[in-house]
């Protein structure tokens, strides 16, 4: 759907800072999360996991924890069938192990019980026996021939030969001659890097209450960014029919992509429907660690040439992505990103997904892409600094622009890369002097972003007020987007506009809130829904006054004549049209479905200020600021809110986050304690400026937002690290002691 | 005839060429006939692609028209957090 062509149009709501819709319930305890579901005669589940990092499962005795006194409900892999679809086995087989547990907290079996005290007891009278098998948690380690096998037979034609069987798929980028490249280069520098998997740190673990009832209907509440995608996937897994399973989406408490998928919701069904009874499964943080999904861990080469004035003549990447114990395909979305931000005549890269026995990594803010653009923008930024050039004038000078033929392929359209850069160049920031053990760091980011399926309903209620059902869980502040957007296009102020999220069965279906889609495609349908009210309003007009429907337009919340032809009418106003509603043909509504495309990919470029303590490594940021195109930014606070969001996760991706593996594969640090997010403290305000390149393929000219901002932290800190102490480490997090270390063999 | 870019890891499917010619006038059109005429593609493609068309991305869009002079890229299946 193509930007309006009265793009000059002065907005009213769109631009605007109403307060946030779900701001009370929230602050005053009254939002109901994935843990507050209820239910008469509700029983508590709990899942045993492995203890061991890889372990075939010789056989698991339950009957000593069903023959316990409270105990309603005891299952296993053997409760489940076996899905004929491999990507919805592969999802069961990650709510329970089958056969095999895979890494270090993998499902083995469940329980529900009358109170949590009496699970507990009986997880501890289950008896299982294990085989240990070798295992393998490093990615490198994991490609070498010899290496454990987490899966056998799991990979794709594309990978080549001479890979261990835990190479699950390559993909490989790219166009232009390397070798003329370089040959044109007078500076190559190719380096090695590794980044830590990650976790998405969502304060709210994942929870949900399921209800089977006899006749076989089910009702599933749960903390999700895609309630359709659960049912899809419970469904399979459980053998019911989509129709006969509704699930309803809880608030939610942060999700980044690590709720686009199921682990205890088909675990929670099977004790439902074994018992009898409505069973709730609340993840302790402990499991949230072990058991769900953080992000790849990576191995990367990069190598680029440059011109001594600056001009990026060849490019090249090898990146290695784990993904845990189950097939991904985030190695493509690394493998494309890349280069994005540059314009090259030679680029490519190539990528292999890689099985170790880790838990199955899932979505997180853009996933695949920080690590891979941090490898590149630690190259460039070092080439700068051996040829002396400008960091932000190189990229200036390199920066993809429309025409420009993409790493990945395609070429670009209007895109905002080179506006950020100009506006960081003319930031105070960029020229603000730094002090001893202080650098400045600078990165740019990319993401693709994408429309997808998406089902809109507005209603237009008999007293004129307006409202919205939608199918997307609001994990940014998208209701009140899609509010902004629908007052805007009827006329009506903003708090007349209601936006709820539906049910499954309540509205068609939707995809996943996930890759910054749902202000834009959500928006974009309701733009479109409205204008189907407005329509439908004033073709009723149209009748009261006995006029052509042409002959009527709406303005300002009102349908009028058009023009001096029309006849002289009085304006009628939506709440007029609607009071009489019933005796002009009932109800009013408008709809929109749609698979929604055109999402117009999205830039930022990140600022850091750093201090390094030269004698505890550690890293304090003075200073930063993130620049973004958001195409349009609906409501300003959001935008702001995920630009910051996603800085301060990068943030803890670059300088602390990681996931610690022991020797014997199991996970050292499954706590906030010891896994360490940034927290206020730390942290300075994070400045913000968004730049408005309209997006063509929207109404209104709205991008995606929310990926974006991950990526530039884990470079631009780098950078910054880099410039402080003349020390460039090649591996995330920088933690003080990898820091420290560095330090003291620096001397 | 459309142009379609390949991506680099699936040019052993067609004969390494980067480019390749159909004849198709939207995207269903076009899958349909990249997996007869090279039938190394088609275990991708029932996996999931996605299309670049002009510059803008496109998951699932079957019907979506074609240009002669459209550029169009092979793309793998977007996802996102």
């Amino acid at each position: 759907m193509a930007l309006d062509s009265k793009m000059n149009r002065v907005f009213k709501v769109v631009g605007t800072r109403p307060p946030r819709p779900d701001g009370v319930e929230k602050v005053t305890g009254r939002a109901m999360y994935g843990a507050d579901a209820t239910a008469p005669g509700m029983l508590v589940g709990r899942i045993l996991r492995s203890p061991h990092a890889h372990a075939i499962i010789k056989s698991i005795d339950v009957s000593a924890a069903e023959a316990l006194k409270g105990v309603k409900a005891v299952v296993t892999a053997a409760d489940f069938g076996v899905p004929d679809d491999l990507s919805i086995r592969d999802v069961q087989d990650n709510c329970m192990a089958q056969g095999k547990a895979l890494y270090h907290g993998h499902a083995v079996a469940a329980v529900a019980a009358n109170t949590a005290a009496i699970a507990s007891q009986a997880l501890k009278l289950i008896k299982v026996r294990y085989e240990v098998l070798p295992h393998v948690t490093d990615v490198d380690e994991a490609m070498r021939p010899g290496a454990p096998i987490v899966q056998e037979a799991r990979a794709l034609e594309n990978v080549a030969a001479g890979f261990s069987e835990n190479v699950t798929s390559q993909c490989e980028f790219g166009h232009g001659d390397l070798e003329v490249g370089f040959a044109k280069a007078d500076k190559v520098i190719e380096r090695s890097f590794t980044t830590a998997a990650t976790h998405q740190g969502y304060i709210e673990p994942h929870a949900c209450l399921a209800s089977m009832s006899p006749d076989g209907k089910g009702d599933l509440w749960c903390c999700t960014q895609g309630q359709f995608q659960v049912r899809t996937l419970c469904a399979e897994i459980m053998g019911m029919d989509a129709s006969q399973l509704r699930v309803t989406a809880s608030e939610i408490g942060g999700g980044f992509g690590g709720k686009t998928t199921v682990f205890i919701e088909p675990v929670a069904l099977a004790l439902s429907r074994k018992s009898g009874r409505p069973v709730k499964i609340v993840m302790t943080r402990d499991e949230v660690f072990k058991a769900t999904g953080p992000t790849v861990s990576s191995s990367m080469d990069v190598k680029i040439g440059m011109t001594n004035d600056g001009r990026i003549t060849a490019a090249q990447a090898q990146l290695r992505y784990q993904g845990g114990a189950f097939p991904c395909g985030t190695v493509e979305m690394g493998a494309q990103s890349a280069f994005a931000c540059y314009n090259l005549d030679a680029v490519h890269t190539v990528g292999w997904n890689v099985l170790t026995n880790r838990p199955k990594e899932a979505a997180y803010r853009a996933p695949g892409a920080p690590m891979a653009i941090y490898a590149v923008e630690s190259v460039v930024d070092e080439l700068c600094q051996e040829l002396g050039l400008d960091p932000l004038n190189v990229r200036l000078k390199n920066a993809s622009t429309k025409g420009t033929k993409s790493s990945y392929g395609p070429t670009f359209d209007d895109i905002g890369l080179r506006a950020t850069l100009e506006a960081a160049k003319a930031h105070p920031h960029c020229s603000a002097p730094l002090g001893p053990n202080q650098g400045r760091g600078l990165s740019c980011g990319f993401w693709f972003n994408f429309g997808g399926n998406t089902c809109v309903s507005l209603n237009i209620n008999t007293d004129g007020t307006v409202g919205i059902t939608e199918g997307n869980p609001d994990i940014g502040g998208s209701r009140a987007a899609i509010s902004q957007m629908a007052a805007e296009e009827l006329g009506v102020p903003y708090d007349k506009v209601r936006t709820i999220i539906a049910d499954t069965n309540s509205l068609g279906y939707n995809d996943v809130t996930d890759g910054s889609r749902v202000t834009f495609s959500v928006g974009l349908a309701t733009i479109e829904a409205a204008r189907n009210a407005i329509k439908v309003m004033c073709g009723r007009v149209a009748k009261i006054w006995g006029i052509d429907e042409d002959a009527v337009i709406w303005e300002d919340g009102c349908a009028k004549p058009s023009g001096a032809n029309a006849g002289d009418f009085t304006p009628m106003s939506i709440e007029e049209i609607a009071a009489i509603s019933s005796n002009t043909g009932g109800p009013i509504a408008g709809h929109f479905e749609v698979n929604a495309d055109g999402a117009g990919v999205s830039f930022g470029v990140h600022l850091a200020d750093v201090e390094v303590d030269p004698e505890t490594g550690a890293t304090k940021i003075l200073r930063y600021t993130v620049f973004q195109d958001a195409g349009k930014a609906v409501h300003p606070d959001y935008v702001e809110g995920q630009m910051q969001g996603g800085a301060v996760q990068g943030i803890g991706w670059a300088l602390n986050e990681e996931y610690i593996y022991g020797k014997d594969g199991l996970l050292q640090n499954a706590g906030f304690l010891d896994y360490r997010v940034p927290v206020a403290s730390d942290l300075p305000n994070i400045e913000t400026v968004i730049l408005e390149i309209p997006n063509p393929g929207h109404p209104y000219g709205v991008r995606g937002v929310g990926e974006t901002p991950i990526v530039p932290p884990l470079a631009t800190l780098s950078n910054a690290v880099a410039r402080a102490i003349g020390i460039r480490l090649f591996e995330l997090p920088m933690s003080p002691p990898k820091l420290l270390k560095a330090i003291r063999q620096k001397g | 005839m459309v142009k379609v870019t390949i991506w680099g890891s699936l040019r052993s499917a067609t004969d390494g060429q980067v480019e390749v010619e159909v004849d198709a006038r939207n995207f269903k059109e076009l899958l349909d006939r990249l997996a007869t005429e090279y039938p190394g593609l088609k275990p991708q493609i029932e996996r999931g692609v996605s299309l670049a068309l002009d510059g803008k991305i496109y998951r699932e869009a079957w019907f979506t028209e074609i240009g002669p002079k459209s550029e169009v890229v092979l793309m793998p299946y977007m996802t996102g957090g």
